[in-house]
């Protein structure tokens, strides 16, 4: 039997850009963290669960004429570490990208300890963080040594934006 | 091994190897000699004492200590004595000491305080302690207090009772420890056990702490006890206080009960140790705040790089 080949109907964007192998049931955390609305202008197409060669089940974000930012790429790879960052410029794609968790995380999220030294109001410093375990997420505080899990990071990133 | 920390800072014991704590050890014996008499190895230099919270002992110790090396201080003893109470940021006052002093000292309520301190400064910075996270210079001192008496730490058998959430010294001392071939008790009152980022750590430093719930028990097997205060304003009543601190107090009793252990106190001391047991010599809480002089005076000397060492 000819097995008819299945392709996802997803409309092609112009401009913007089009995160893709999400972690499955990611994408509408992705969607928060990225302070999506849903009543923009802009067209947002998301896909959840669809097949995928490499990953066997992923999900897939495009948003028209919206560019991901290097702050918000470590954000998403925070909630899902393999997905792929394409820019599309006149229906190209300009650039392809791993998101890459970096070593260290700045500015991004707060430490969860109220009495850090990052917390107190006027005090010229960021949150920083190392990365002390990728899968499951685990972040140390470079400043009040306090471990954070990746419960306690999503949820703020997702509060936050 | 370090021949010198010059330039450096002294904000945590994490980054700190058991060769570099020795080492400074080491310079601390050679510097008890002018613990009395003093030397000029620092004449004309200046120490910042920035003292956010009350200290008796670590900002005694420091300024005594840079004195006894011919140096001087500067600095203040309340949040209420600096322009902190008018609103200044931290890292305001920070920038503007460093105008004046060679090297400072910190102690402040907020956790990585010191680290911040040590970045925004040139000049080298040592923790007094900040918050509950760190202390490490009155490690360095209850490590050279327990070299001291007991002649080395390693093969021993230490129980860490009292406040292990909150206390800061237990916390930089059970880091510390990671680096030599101890036994690690814990004993604390459940609300008050060490926290599990803690613990975590300190396996993953392969040193796994045993915990106990009693006091006498968790005593027994150790070749030193190191106690800490109950600190009142961690309990949301009073009568919940009473009962925790009634159920620590070490007295002379329990001490012959449990083969007259080491007996260590970073101070101030509440109703944990009973002054029944102060004239014993297996006592030695005020020998070990002594040695605060001559530990602090190794550390400036070498984070000064003087001459003379």
């Amino acid at each position: 039997m000819v097995q008819e080949k299945q392709e996802m109907k997803i409309t092609r964007i112009e401009n913007g850009t089009v995160i893709d192998h999400i972690t499955p049931g990611s994408a509408l955390k992705v969607f928060e963290l990225l302070g999506l609305e849903g009543d923009d202008e802009n067209a947002i197409t998301i896909a959840i669960r669809v097949n995928s060669d490499k990953m066997g089940k992923k999900d897939l974000l495009k948003i028209e004429d919206r560019f991901i930012t290097a702050k918000e790429s470590a954000m998403i790879s925070l909630i899902s570490p393999e997905a792929t960052i394409n820019i599309i410029r006149s229906f190209e794609v300009e650039s392809k990208e791993v998101v890459e968790l970096p070593e260290e995380l700045e500015g991004i999220f707060s430490c969860s300890n109220p009495n850090c030294i990052t917390n107190q109001e006027r005090e010229p410093v960021e949150a920083r963080f190392e990365v002390t375990e990728k899968n499951p997420l685990s972040v140390r505080c470079l400043y009040c040594d306090t471990l954070m899990n990746e419960e306690e990071v999503t949820h703020q990133l997702i509060q936050g934006s | 091994m370090p021949d010198t920390f010059a330039g450096q800072d002294f904000t945590t014991i994490r980054d700190k190897s058991r060769e570099e704590l020795e080492y400074i050890m080491d310079e601390a014996r050679g510097m008890e000699k002018y613990t009395k008499v003093g030397t000029d190895s620092a004449s004309g230099r200046l120490m910042g004492t920035l003292f956010f919270e009350p200290s008796t002992r670590t900002r005694l110790s420091f300024q005594a200590a840079m004195k006894r090396l011919g140096g001087d201080t500067i600095g203040f003893s309340s949040k209420e004595g600096s322009s902190v109470k008018k609103g200044e940021t931290l890292a305001d006052t920070l920038r503007t000491v460093e105008q004046y002093v060679d090297i400072l000292v910190m102690r402040h309520p907020s956790e990585g305080s010191a680290k911040l301190a040590s970045e925004l400064l040139d000049i080298p910075v040592i923790n007094g302690g900040d918050g509950s996270a760190n202390h490490p210079t009155q490690t360095l001192l209850d490590l050279y207090t327990i070299r001291e008496e007991l002649g080395e730490i390693d093969g021993k058998t230490i129980t860490l009772a009292g406040d292990l959430r909150y206390s800061r010294t237990t916390r930089s001392l059970s880091r510390a420890l990671t680096g030599f071939d101890v036994e690690l008790i814990l004993n604390s009152p459940e609300q008050l056990r060490m926290k599990d980022d803690l613990l975590l750590e300190l396996e993953e430093e392969g040193l796994k702490p045993e915990e106990m719930s009693d006091l006498e028990a968790s005593m027994q097997k150790a070749d030193l006890v190191y106690a800490t205060r109950i600190q009142k304003e961690r309990f949301p009543d009073v009568s919940e206080y009473r009962k925790v601190a009634n159920a620590y107090r070490i007295d002379r009793e329990l001490l012959e009960r449990c083969n007259n252990p080491l007996l260590l106190h970073p101070l101030p001391r509440v109703n944990e140790i009973d002054p029944d047991v102060d004239e014993l010599d297996n006592t030695v809480f005020f020998d070990q705040a002594g040695n605060g002089v001559p530990v602090r005076m190794a550390l400036i000397s070498n984070l000064l790089n003087l001459s003379d060492r």
